[in-house]
């Protein structure tokens, strides 16, 4: 195990270096930060001057080698929008990010588990084959769409849900959340259910799919055979067997979502990290670019380490090469 | 359990507090938030919006343009040079100090360390204390627009921004990048406080109660800015009524609003003119008067602003907007499509040529469709237009390198007088002047330069008209640039929001005095 770890964190190191490299090569294609920093007025002189401050005429080099060595010491540069430390500008709009995936996530479990089992029982029921149509449309439409559409929907014409932010959070040793005031979970609503709309069909597909794989599996039959209750059959022997790939899949899918979040975070003025991203390139706030895909990196790597772990103890067939 | 009790007990409080009965509070939905408290850190439209929130200038513009008193009560000039400020008595700033001509001063001199501002103040020699109400302000020559250049000056309070703070840093330090005291902090005399600062994500500003201006009709005493980036989300906003006041609202949104009886739509002319330089150097055909004519007589810029613009924008044949002392009344837009093929026929290019052009995507109202139509629209008269859209954030370095033959650039005058215009986009380009700096078109014409310095000094208000009128008729007859409009503003509110009386043409909406009903 200890090894297994190990070896996991040199792999993020390195995968931190790549990505800051990347990162730092393309900021140079987005734009000029001094640009937005300065009225249109500002000579090019004037300019120059306050580009050598912030060491952006430095080669790339040591540009980035002040970087590394910044980011070693937990420095990951200043946000020049923010004028805060990059870092702590991420850290604090995580919470909202986060809370939006975990909601969405809540969304796509409850959701797709039901329908899923429900479409792989009665394949043929008028429901089934509406939630099988309506998820193939639901993959074509794209998250903004979507996302407008349900503003002006339930926002605008019937007016029941509020139609961007966050509404009133509340402070919980440090931690912005929208889950404990009325307002907060009101908000929640739409950009959740925008999100969601992206992996639904997925999942909805996925797990039909399994359990029908499923109930066609020797076990089941035998099952039937001894004459459990049908009950009994579909929910506790073939829906286990039906969850372990779903896992798998939803964990992979997690990451997924949480690059999503940019798209569904701008349409409704959510202020987390996806937001911020895309206004980072939209200010050429390259220092605050590069750090956010470095944090991403970390939360990725962590993340899959973390699945890899859980998935050995849930499957013991599956070992972890390098635990004894 | 406590920490349960406590928690509710929060939240009971929290509810409490909306319901304090009586207080107005205007929800805000602006595009983008202030970037810093410091009113001097940066010159954009953004910083002079929430600097007339949160400090007061010496002299405003009004609607019709003329000047308002506001810290300076009244103003005489004693010579050439000179121009002196009797400042209002009995002014506190936020922190209660009183307002005095120290702080004037100590504003004054504050502009020549922030690189955005000290450009602008170069024509001026100083800032000299009369007594404690009286301030005179000195140029280096007969500068005409001394009094213009006062609408920048929003005193800081020199008590409260003198010092070091936690870190050691003066507290008046002019700080681009990173932590500063003047970032955080703010003491103005204005009729708004800051409460709450999340920078680009909500802002809220309470009403001053020691605010000097008791005539002021102003009755609203919270404002809470939310900057709604997205076009269709900040409508969506107004029209569920999450926000009561919105701007710029989108022209493809025009009808929405209109149709919608909850909200109404207010527009106002701009000083924001369009326009796409023809770059001579980089293309000898442009440098042909007859082609830069014809190219002129192409463009339909009033088709422009009736079908892409939906009619918020005024169609322009000059820089100078309605109001300005140079806006010369004779010169209209000369769209001829036949007039256009005869004068590329006389220059020799009846079958035309073919050229590249760039235009941005994300500055200007439908930049990128204006530009689409200046290609389709110059087809006409054969000359084929490669053209290349990008974001603001690389336009610019693109344009000063002048990549393109053709390039497009918006400008609003900072001094809203006609002369800025041509020092920027008109006179020769020169590195060491910086004059002519945005010139992609690299016109160039002496007598143009002669002309718009004359006018810079000349101090007969009556002489400096004709000047003016005469560089846009020279520019007009020359076809310098091409010009397609003056941008209007647009704001979108709810019906009891009066937002008429406290728009204008700068673009900054007066919120001290904004009446909700």
């Amino acid at each position: 195990m200890f090894a297994f770890i190990l070896r996991r964190i040199i792999q993020a190191i390195f995968v931190m270096l790549v990505i800051s490299l990347v990162g730092f090569s393309i900021q140079h294609q987005i734009g000029d930060p001094v640009r937005d920093l300065v009225g249109e007025r500002v000579t090019p002189a004037e300019r120059e001057v306050i580009r050598d401050q912030l060491g952006l005429n430095d080669p790339f080099y040591i540009q980035y080698f002040r970087f590394i060595k910044n980011a070693c010491k937990g420095d990951l540069g200043l946000s020049f929008f923010y004028k805060k430390p990059a870092l702590e500008v991420i850290v604090s709009k995580a919470p909202a990010t986060i809370e939006l995936v975990i909601v969405t996530a809540i969304i796509l479990i409850l959701v797709s588990i039901p329908s899923g089992i429900y479409a792989a029982i009665y394949p043929k029921s008028w429901f089934s084959r509406l939630v099988m149509a309506a998820s193939t449309i639901g993959v074509a439409i794209p998250v903004f769409l979507t996302a407008i559409a349900l503003i002006y929907l339930f926002g605008v014409e019937l007016n029941w849900l509020p139609s961007y932010g966050r509404g009133e959070t509340v402070n919980i040793w440090g931690w912005e959340s929208g889950f404990f005031t009325w307002d907060g979970l009101k908000h929640l609503v739409l950009p959740s259910i925008s999100l969601s709309s992206i992996m639904l069909p997925l999942f909805i597909r996925l797990v039909r799919a399994e359990m029908m794989e499923v109930l066609e599996t020797e076990y089941i039959k035998f099952a039937w055979a001894k004459g459990l209750h049908r009950q009994r059959v579909w929910f506790i022997h073939a829906f286990k067997n039906t969850l372990l790939p779903v896992i798998t899949v939803f964990g992979v899918q997690l990451g997924i979502l949480f690059a999503f979040t940019i798209l569904t975070e701008t349409v409704f003025q959510w202020q987390g990290m996806g937001f911020m991203f895309l206004e980072a390139v939209e200010r050429s706030d390259t220092s605050l670019l590069v750090a956010y895909l470095v944090v991403v990196g970390v939360i990725f790597v962590v993340v899959n380490t973390i699945v890899d772990i859980v998935y050995g103890y849930v499957n013991p067939m599956v070992r972890i090469v390098g635990t004894k | 359990m406590k920490k349960l009790f406590v928690f509710c007990l929060t939240i009971a409080m929290l509810f409490s507090l909306g319901s304090i009965a009586g207080a107005k509070t205007l929800k805000l939905g602006l595009d983008a938030g202030p970037v810093s408290q410091d009113p001097q850190v940066q010159l954009s439209g953004g910083m002079l919006q929430y600097s007339h929130w949160v400090f007061d200038p010496l002299v405003r513009y009004a609607q019709d343009m003329h000047f308002e008193p506001r810290l300076a009560e009244r103003w005489e000039r004693l010579d050439d040079l000179t121009m002196r400020f009797y400042l209002r008595k009995g002014v506190k700033f936020h922190s209660g100090n009183p307002f005095t001509a120290k702080d004037v001063k100590f504003t004054f001199d504050r502009f020549y360390k922030s690189p955005d501002f000290k450009g602008l103040f170069t024509p001026f020699k100083g800032c000299y204390i009369v007594d404690d109400h009286t301030v005179d302000i000195k140029t280096h020559k007969p500068y005409a627009l001394l009094i213009n250049m006062a609408t920048y000056i929003f005193p800081l309070d020199s008590k409260f921004y003198t010092g070091v703070d936690a870190t050691g840093q003066p507290k008046d330090a002019v700080v681009k990048i990173g932590p500063s005291f003047a970032l955080k902090n703010e003491s103005g005399t204005g009729p708004y406080r800051v409460t709450h600062w999340e920078q680009g994500a909500k802002y809220i500003f309470e009403r001053f109660a020691d605010y000097w201006d008791k005539n002021s009709p102003g009755n609203v005493d919270k404002i809470i800015l939310t900057p709604i980036k997205e076009d269709a989300t900040r409508v969506a906003a107004l029209l569920s009524g999450d926000v009561d006041f919105i701007t710029p609202v989108p022209p493809q949104d025009f009808k929405r609003i209109q149709k919608d009886k909850k909200v109404k739509l207010v527009t106002f002319p701009g000083g924001r003119i369009i326009t796409v330089q023809l770059n001579q150097k980089r293309r000898s055909e442009f440098a042909n008067v007859k082609v830069r004519q014809a190219i002129v007589h192409a463009i339909n810029n009033e088709g422009i602003a009736k079908k892409i613009m939906k009619g918020t924008a005024t169609p322009a044949a000059q820089q100078s907007p309605k109001g300005y002392m140079g806006h010369n009344e004779n010169l209209v837009p000369r769209y001829d499509l036949r007039q256009a093929k005869k004068l590329m026929k006389e220059a020799g290019f009846e079958n035309g040529f073919e050229c590249t052009m760039i235009a941005p995507n994300n500055r200007y109202v439908n930049d990128e469709k204006i530009a689409e139509a200046v290609v389709s629209m110059l087809a006409k008269i054969k000359i084929k237009v490669n053209l290349k859209t990008m974001p603001k954030a690389q336009y610019w370095d693109e344009f000063d390198a002048q990549v393109a033959d053709i390039q497009m650039i918006g400008w609003h005058s900072d001094t809203e007088d006609s002369g800025n215009f041509t020092e920027f986009l008109g006179m020769c380009p020169n590195k060491e002047t910086g004059y002519g700096q945005y010139n992609s078109g690299n016109y160039c014409n002496p007598k143009i330069d002669e002309l718009t310095l004359a006018a810079q000094s000349e101090t007969d208000l009556k002489k400096r008209t004709a000047i003016l009128k005469e560089i846009e008729k020279i520019l007009y007859d020359e076809a310098a640039f091409v010009p397609f409009h003056w941008q209007n503003h647009s704001y979108a509110g709810k019906n009891n929001v009066n937002i008429r009386p406290i728009v204008n043409t700068m673009n900054f909406p007066y919120l001290g005095d904004l009446v909700i009903k």
